[in-house]
Parts: C-alpha cells; structure tokens; sequence
C-alpha cells in the first residue's frame, strides 16, 4: 500500500532529510586517518538530539548505532567499530532521522585522504547515476524507468548493480512501499504520482554485483571484496515537479572548506 | 538504509491450486500465489500443502510467484 502524502507531510519530511544532510556536513571535519567510526557515530548522534531529531537507525530491528558506517568492500549497513579508519578507505556514511514524526533519509561516500583514480571514477559514476534517476522521476513515468537508468548508466562502465537491495518509499515508517529497485526495465512497475515520496539509493559495486551478509546479520560485503559505493536522496514529486529533500550541496562545501577530495 | 528486497523469499504451501499453482503464506504473513519452476517440473518434484518452500519474487508484482526450491 503506497501512502501518498499531502505538502505539509512532505514539509516535515524535507526538515527531517535537511538534518540528516546536515549531520552528515557536521562529521566531514572528522573524516580523516585515525578515527574510528564510533566516535563518528557519538558525535551524529549528539548533533541529531541537539537539533530535536531522533536517530532513525537506532533501534531499528535492533541495528545498534545512528549510523550505518560501511568502509570499503562493505557495501551497506556496517556496524560502527573502533576500528581507525586508513588512509585511502573510502568510508559510505548513511544516516536517518526522525522529527514530528517522519523520517528522513540520506547517504554520502566519503574519500578518506586521497585515493586511486579507479575508485574516484567509481563514486563519480554512483553519484551521477543518481542524479540521472532523479531527472527520469516525474508525474506520469515509472518506477522501472528509474530503475533501469541507474542500471543501464553504471553498467555501461562496468560495474554490478546490488540486486539484494532496494531504495524505498518513506514517510511515516522508515521503509514503505513501493520498493525501488536499482535494476530494472522501462516501463514497468508502479506509475508515479504527486505526493510519492521515495528514497533512490544506488548501490555500485566495482567488481561483481553478488553480496553477503556478514554472520552478525547487519553488515553487507561484496562477494569479491572489492570496493563498493553508495549514495542516497530522498526525493518527493510536488505539483512543482520533482524535488530533492536532502541536500548534496551543504555537505560539498563543507568538503571543500576541510581541503578533501571533492568527487 | 536500504531495504531489503523481497526478491527472494521462504514460506509454507497453505493450498494447492489449478494448474500447478499453490497459495504460498511468506514468512512475513503475505499470502501470494505462486507456480513451480520449469526445473522442479522436470525432475518431477511433488509439493503438498505443508511444504517449506523458497519463492521467487519480482519487486514490482508483489502478489506473484515462481517456487524454486523445496525445502527437505
């Protein structure tokens, strides 16, 4: 069932998607050799009851930190550690918030130092994807459609889309229908309409698309253990169109300001 | 946080219906119906109300299914 929200439900979802952007630019400072991503994950937690929100992750059938911190071959969920990050990981940092009651959703891959042109490609070419999906997302088209020119870009390169899992709808739960999948055919599945409010997350793997679940059932790695990269909007469909939620914009600029690599 | 897709999933036969299709109940308390593979066809592989069985999903058409699998 695909609940479709009115505009002050999807304003209150903007809050929530702009904090989550925002906590991610508060931790950029910190990303660097030698810190290790439960402190990360303290000080995401710290900033997000500062600003009335509520970790969104915490809790969730019982994930245990405010964010999912995955370094390198993991491709999702990765539990925060204390383990000190290296220079030349690449570090995907996905957070949720809740506020007056609906969730916010939003990911970002971060280079830790400098890394391998290879790999800065790859987080490039994510991204963009994403950014093409976004473009496809309009009144009258299909979830198929974004589906397949996130698979159809990224493939082109040729890199494995995740198949395990999926963006999804948002809203008052963290994951509602409909499921949109990073892989798919034109023309199929659910018709979009104003006031769908969706989460587009792809999941680009350098090497082979298959994954597994590591034993303690949260974290996902790829099968080959080579890179993975992962970013994520929330978006809605207005009556003005198409609109992201969470912002990019906020936490680049705090990139360039810290002296990082910008992909 | 992604979520995890409903591609594949385990569930128990609840009744057998025409030609080759069972009424499935998933493990997350959906009812689908769903038929047997082409592969379980061939090596002639019986399924009876009761049976555990693994079930393919596509995520756009989440009332259908394809049975893959049965479990031991």
């Amino acid at each position: 069932m695909i609940f479709y929200k009115t505009d002050n439900e999807i304003d209150a979802i903007r809050e929530s998607s702009l904090l989550v952007s925002k906590t991610l630019a508060n931790l950029v400072e910190m990303i660097k050799p030698g810190v290790t991503g439960i402190q990360l994950d303290q000080r995401a937690e710290a900033f997000i009851r500062d600003h009335q929100g509520i970790p969104a992750f915490k809790g969730y059938n019982g994930f245990p930190g405010t964010l999912c911190i995955s370094p390198n071959d993991q491709v999702v969920h990765g539990i925060p550690t204390h383990k000190p990050f290296q220079e030349g990981d690449i570090l995907s940092l996905d957070c949720g918030v809740k506020k007056n009651g609906f969730f916010g959703d939003s990911a970002y891959t971060f280079v830790v130092g400098d890394t391998s042109d290879e790999i800065k490609k790859l987080l490039k070419v994510t991204k963009e994807s994403l950014l093409k999906a976004i473009e496809v997302a309009k009144v009258g088209k299909r979830i198929g459609d974004i589906s397949f020119e996130i698979q159809s870009y990224v493939e082109s390169f040729g890199y494995g889309v995740v198949r395990e899992l999926v963006g999804h709808g948002l809203g008052k739960s963290l994951h509602e229908s409909p499921e949109v999948p990073n892989f798919g055919k034109r023309g199929k599945g659910t018709v979009i309409q104003q006031g769908l409010v969706i989460a587009i997350e792809p999941m680009i793997n350098l090497g082979r698309k298959e994954v597994i679940q590591e034993k303690d059932g949260w974290t996902i790695r790829t099968s080959d253990r080579k890179i993975s990269a992962h970013f994520e909007h929330t978006i809605a469909i207005t009556k003005n169109g198409t609109e992201i939620l969470s912002d990019f914009g906020i936490i680049e600029k705090e990139i360039k300001q810290q002296h990082q690599i910008l992909i | 946080m992604p979520k995890q897709s409903s591609i594949e999933q385990d569930g128990t036969i609840i009744e057998a219906l025409s030609n080759a299709m069972f009424r499935v109940e998933l493990e997350n308390e959906h009812v689908i119906t769903a038929h047997i593979s082409g592969k379980m066809r061939m090596n002639y592989i019986k399924i009876l109300p009761g049976d555990k069985v693994k079930v393919e999903m596509s995520p756009y058409d989440l009332t259908k299914g394809r049975i893959t699998y049965r479990y031991k």
